[in-house]
């Protein structure tokens, strides 16, 4: 556990030591910014139908964000310590190798969730200004953060794969970004409405992202969105683990 | 400390070691001398378990490298080739970092930290970035991180690479102080680096061991067939006479230098030292001198000899 910490920390301190993680966490706050004046000028056109937050997950830009950014967040985890040989330092201190996957999962996601924090004060932000009470319930905030964390968790677990798989950043972040992006190109299908209603219909709906966080912004937590979430994380995770220990049997 | 037997290491299409044993009692300090490529990376990274041998075994203070890995680490203080480490962090936080990695706790890890950045002069850069340090200090700063668990064992791959003749000198004086203390394994490719910091050689050539003796012996490997060169004011007839009756001396060539000087090499029979016998000739005939060595091989000289003796060896088909 102690060796554990000592690894989160040092990732995060490796996303805040150098200018990509400020970057980042600019470039999400930036397209935050816009989703606030887009979501300003809704207010103002007239009463809403829904709850804000699921006003802003209607807007796309937060899978933009999430699909550029992701990649740019994971790519270096592995990839990075490879090239330079620290991860050869790392592997030769005995340390264990899901220790090492859970770590840099962790750092990962820390900073994923930290870039995302602005939103809640957003929410928030929005909620005094706009002075309509029922629009931003404290629950369904708390609800659509969960729904956030859990994206994150599945892009930082695909991430993390990635960069596993090889010494370089741009291609784990390419791979990165085609996994996500297959995903959410997935998740829309149901949208479509071109699907009927037979098996492929109900399975494309069960994996659907969008579906999953419109549901969390609405409020309702779902337990099979957990579910799917937690098997989806555990199972690149476990991807991850197996790349790592196939150095003992190459 | 290790006992290596039969240890293989293949690559797709080729073997990068190939069938190596040897032993490294405690307290020595040996020196894995070879050109590049020859397996002294591979060998030390399945002793730092961090790549597997293909066949053969490999034990470090009595703990198998592939079955019990993390008892074996524990036990290691490694330094990868090139010295990786986190240019973005400072000194003492690495070090640090490193020492909670190898599983110490807090006053243990700031106890050791204070330690080893004593012990490799690492005092007045501690609190400065990794990345701004010169290469001589890094170089100390990996040092301190393969000691800072006080390991029974510290594997050294290239050392002083790419450092200049100062730092060099330096980095080399802190490896002879912690061999009074530790075993160490280093990597060279360096024929002075064994000799001035190593009690013992392992000569490493494409995979196998060539030779391995105590480094007071290598100078014997050193000066293999002995030739002596001597500069000498004397009359070259009376020299080729004189040689001729001794019967060490198999063949004399000479060359005429400035004024009466001659500059003379002197074949030995059987290995044997020349120098004397050419310092008390020169002192009775009153001939000036002012040159007298024996010649040593280089290390390239020295591996084309061995490995010729070797193919010399293997039975023909």
């Amino acid at each position: 556990m102690r060796v554990y910490l000592t690894l989160v920390r040092r990732e995060l301190g490796m996303a805040f030591n150098s200018l990509t993680g400020y970057v980042v966490v600019a470039a999400v706050l930036f397209i935050l910014g816009f989703t606030l004046v887009d979501l300003v000028e809704t207010l103002r056109s007239g009463p809403s139908d829904a709850p804000v937050t699921e006003l802003f997950f209607r807007t796309y830009y937060f899978w933009y964000a999430v699909l550029l950014t992701a990649p740019v967040m994971t790519m270096r985890s592995f990839a990075a310590e490879r090239t330079s040989g620290t991860y050869e330092a790392l592997m030769t201190t005995p340390v264990g190798d899901w220790q090492v996957v859970l770590s840099k999962f962790t750092g990962a996601l820390l900073f994923f969730l930290i870039s995302w924090m602005p939103l809640a004060l957003m929410l928030f932000v929005l909620r005094h200004v706009a002075n309509e009470p029922l629009l931003f319930v404290p629950g369904i905030i708390a609800s659509t953060m969960l729904g956030v964390a859990l994206v994150g968790s599945l892009f930082m677990a695909i991430g993390c794969f990635a960069s596993a798989l090889t010494r370089s950043q741009i291609v784990a972040a390419m791979v990165t970004f085609l996994i996500g992006m297959a995903l959410w190109v997935a998740s829309y299908r149901p949208l479509t409405g071109l699907l009927g209603s037979g098996a492929q219909a109900r399975f494309f709906e069960h994996i659907s992202m969008i579906r999953h966080v419109t549901d969390y912004s609405r409020g309702q937590v779902e337990v099979t969105h957990l579910v799917f979430y937690t098997s989806a994380v555990c199972f690149f995770l476990f991807l991850t683990h197996r790349v790592i220990e196939s150095r003992r049997w190459k | 400390m290790i006992e290596v037997l039969d240890l293989t290491k293949r690559y797709a299409g080729h073997s990068a070691v190939n069938g190596i044993s040897f032993t490294v009692g405690r307290g020595e300090v040996v020196g894995f001398l070879g050109p590049n490529g020859a397996g002294k990376s591979t060998t030390m990274r399945i002793l730092a378990c961090y790549q597997p041998a293909t066949s053969g075994t490999a034990r470090v203070a009595g703990f198998d490298v592939f079955r019990e890995p993390d008892e074996v680490r524990r036990r290691i203080g490694y330094m990868p080739e090139n010295n990786p480490l986190h240019l973005d962090m400072r000194v003492r936080d690495y070090l640090k970092f490193r020492a909670r990695l190898k599983g110490m706790g807090w006053n243990r890890s700031r106890e050791r930290v204070e330690k080893v950045i004593q012990q490799c002069g690492l005092k007045d850069v501690q609190g400065r970035i990794i990345g701004q340090l010169s290469k001589g200090y890094r170089q100390r700063v990996g040092l301190a991180d393969a000691l800072v668990h006080e390991p029974d064992l510290i594997i050294l791959d290239e050392p002083t690479i790419g450092l200049d003749p100062h730092q060099i000198r330096s980095v080399r004086a802190l490896i002879k102080e912690l061999g009074r203390t530790t075993t160490i394994l280093l990597s060279t490719h360096l024929l002075n680096e064994v000799e001035m910091t190593c009690t013992r050689v392992l000569i490493l050539e494409r995979g196998r061991i060539v030779a391995a003796d105590a480094t007071a012996n290598l100078e014997r490997l050193l000066s293999l067939d002995g030739q002596v060169l001597t500069e000498i004011d004397a009359p070259v007839g009376e020299l080729r006479e004189l040689f001729r009756d001794v019967p060490e001396v198999e063949r004399m060539d000479s060359s005429p230098l400035d004024g009466s000087w001659q500059r003379v090499s002197l074949k030995p029979r059987n290995g044997a030292d020349l120098r004397p016998l050419v310092y008390d000739m020169a002192r009775e005939q009153g001939w000036p001198l002012r040159e007298l060595t024996r010649s040593r091989h280089s290390l390239e000289e020295i591996f084309v000899h061995l490995t010729r003796n070797r193919r010399d060896d293997e039975p023909h088909n």
